[in-house]
């Protein structure tokens, strides 16, 4: 694995020089991470230099925001209001909604930083397609259509800024050594399911990865579980779209940990937007009614193929 | 299984396959020297030949032959598999599959299930022939039990009589369709699996046809996979068995994200040792061990012509998209 420190974007070649960090960029995360003194002597995992030492207690995290530019806006403010010390985004700013730059221009302009997600990782490069890896007919066709507008309208230069993005990123709360990554610390694109992933098979990401709580996405839909005694595993869920609940707000993570204590606390929170005012957007960007309904009814309507029973059972479709 | 002695010094080391015939001419899997081999990446996925190959149907397509009859793999007990699911713990399996022959004909695969459903998501590929209510409710209440997933995933290849019962054999239709109507009742939403039988362009036409016959049962939102044939066992003497050119080499596997290939990521665990993959029970170059623990750590040479079809359709054997490329 060669996790960059989300500190160090802007296509530095040296993970050592902090002073690449171009204006604008993750300036917020320099803030919160990079230009406290150090305050913990506990021993770092190799790839984690460059975050410092500071040992922080509230955290905002997010994930698959699919250009829905409102949700965003909403949760931000929501976090800073809740009092997060630092938000992170968990990548897939892309797909489904309206207008990508939008999206791409709020986390620019806040210095929020982003891991890499599938989404931003075939946008930058220009794949063929978003890596979700669909077999299904339907969920391929409207995969497709979601990624052929998202690369047509996702500027030159926002492309470039997504190529920076680390694969993952390590940060400290209270006493607990964090990763943070888009699908899990091995592969970017893998789905980590609550009723597909054993709990055994998640101490031993943790364990092999040196981290106490991993913290991920990807799925679009939230869930945390206690692994043993002292490691957690934590999906934020989406920014982008519902959780497949029936409801129309979408979710975040606050994770919380008091200094010296390595018991962590994960709130998820619901987030209200303009939704009618996002599928006006939709409409009028010409994407599928489908994605519309979605949003306005809390129902996913495409990409099922890769829910598992019990999940796909808990929607409507 | 009898083999003919084959003398290998006059042979070239590579592009040289070795069609072999037993005793009881029954088409058995062509051979290339000079393999590339692929390691085990990780034990995400961990399948068990739980019903040996022994199976209530004598499906004309079947790749391991199974039928009452074919007593070649036993079945396995709730303590081998017990055996293994505790390695399996410390190996860090995502998840477990259950095949057969049809699953359902071991007596002990309900307690199976809930031993496995302690630990992990369940998937069982099954025939639904032998799905009385009461088994549905079981299973129900197994899958309620559990924080995991109860998959089951039913074959079926036809969306007519005809169609299916002239591959899977007389009657076979009719009760696996009631078998699926008794799994939706009680909660499930199968996986329904076919086997392509069928120009590919066609395949919109047969999955609304799929569509259309399950919804006469109640499934509303069915879940649909349709799989590539296999061109091995009983479907090789049905339609070709894979010529000479169909093989893995190395050079096929340069830049190649070898993720794809079910071995990288699993093992198959049989009442007598352990083979490379599900489609491979009967291969010799695909067994890797007795015990789980050193099946995991031996590599599998990509001998077989079953190895062309993992590379080009990816490893159909799993669920879902198993997420393969997008390392970092």
């Amino acid at each position: 694995m060669s996790g960059r420190p989300f500190s160090h974007p802007s296509g530095s070649t040296d993970p050592g020089d902090r002073s690449a960090s171009g204006p604008g960029q993750n300036a917020n995360l320099d803030s919160h991470f990079g230009e406290a003194p150090g305050t913990n002597g506990r021993r770092e995992a190799p790839d984690s230099r460059g975050l410092g030492d500071v040992a922080l207690r509230r955290v905002a995290a997010f994930g698959g925001v699919y250009s829905n530019h409102r949700a965003l806006r909403a949760a931000i403010q929501d976090a800073r209001e809740r009092g997060a010390e630092a938000l992170l985004c968990l990548g897939d700013l892309g797909a489904f909604g309206p207008s990508p730059d939008k999206t791409v221009q709020i986390l620019r302009d806040e210095g929020i930083p982003v891991v890499r997600g599938n989404y931003d990782d075939s946008i930058a490069r220009g794949l063929d397609d978003c890596q979700c890896g669909y077999t299904d007919p339907r969920d391929n066709h409207y995969a497709r259509i979601s990624y052929d507008y998202t690369l047509a309208n996702t500027a030159g230069e926002h492309r470039e800024w997504m190529a920076t993005f680390p694969p993952e990123i390590r940060f400290r709360l209270g006493d607990l050594r964090v990763l943070a990554f888009h699908g899990s610390p091995r592969r970017m694109n893998e789905f980590l399911w609550e009723t597909t992933t054993p709990t055994h098979f998640l101490e031993r990401m943790a364990r092999k990865a040196g981290a106490d709580v991993l913290l991920g996405t990807h799925t679009g839909i939230h869930w945390s579980r206690r692994l043993g005694d002292r490691s957690w595993y934590v999906n934020a869920g989406a920014l982008g779209r519902p959780a497949n609940d029936g409801r129309r707000e979408v979710w975040y993570a606050m994770l919380e940990a008091q200094a010296g204590e390595s018991e962590l606390k994960v709130e998820f929170i619901p987030v209200e937007y303009e939704v009618e005012l996002l599928a006006d957007e939709m409409r009028d960007e010409g994407l599928p009614d489908e994605f519309i309904e979605t949003i306005r009814t809390g129902w996913w309507t495409t990409c099922l193929e890769v829910l598992p029973g019990k999940e796909r059972k808990g929607g409507r479709w | 299984m009898p083999k003919r002695p084959v003398n290998r010094r006059v042979l070239q080391p590579s592009f040289l396959i070795l069609k072999r015939t037993s005793l009881l001419g029954r088409v058995e899997l062509a051979v290339i020297d000079d393999a590339p081999s692929v390691a085990l990446q990780a034990l995400d996925e961990l399948w068990f030949q739980v019903a040996g190959t022994v199976c209530n149907l004598r499906c004309h397509h079947c790749f391991i032959s199974c039928a009452p009859d074919n007593h070649s793999f036993w079945f396995m007990t709730r303590e081998q598999v017990a055996q293994a699911l505790e390695e399996s713990v410390e190996l860090g399996v995502k998840e477990y599959y259950f095949t057969g022959g049809e699953p359902f004909m071991n007596q002990e695969m309900e307690d199976i299930l809930v031993d496995t459903l302690a630990l992990g998501p369940a998937t069982v590929l099954t025939n639904a022939t032998l799905m009385p209510p009461r088994r549905a409710r079981r299973l129900a209440q197994l899958s309620r039990a559990s924080i995991y997933t109860l998959e089951l995933r039913v074959s079926l290849d036809g969306i007519t009589r005809e169609m299916n019962d002239a591959i899977r054999g007389e009657g076979a239709f009719d009760r696996c369709v009631d078998g699926i109507e008794q799994l939706v009742k009680v909660g499930f939403l199968p996986i329904i699996t076919c086997m392509r039988s069928w120009p590919e362009h066609e395949t919109e036409r047969y999955l609304e046809g799929f569509r259309r016959l399950l919804s006469t049962v109640g499934y509303e939102r069915p879940r649909i996979k349709i799989l590539p044939p296999l061109l091995m066992g009983e479907e090789a003497k049905r339609t070709r068995a894979y010529d000479e050119t169909e093989r893995v080499t190395h050079e096929m596997l340069e830049g190649f994200d070898e993720g794809q290939l079910l071995c990288s990521r699993a093992r198959l665990v049989t009442a007598r040792g352990v083979q490379a993959c599900p489609i491979l029970l009967e291969a010799p170059s695909a067994r890797v061990g007795d015990t789980l623990t050193e099946g995991a750590r031996t590599p599998v040479t990509l001998k077989e012509s079953a190895c062309f079809t993992c590379y080009l359709s990816g490893a159909i054997c799993s669920n879902s998209p198993s997420g393969a490329g997008g390392d970092r």
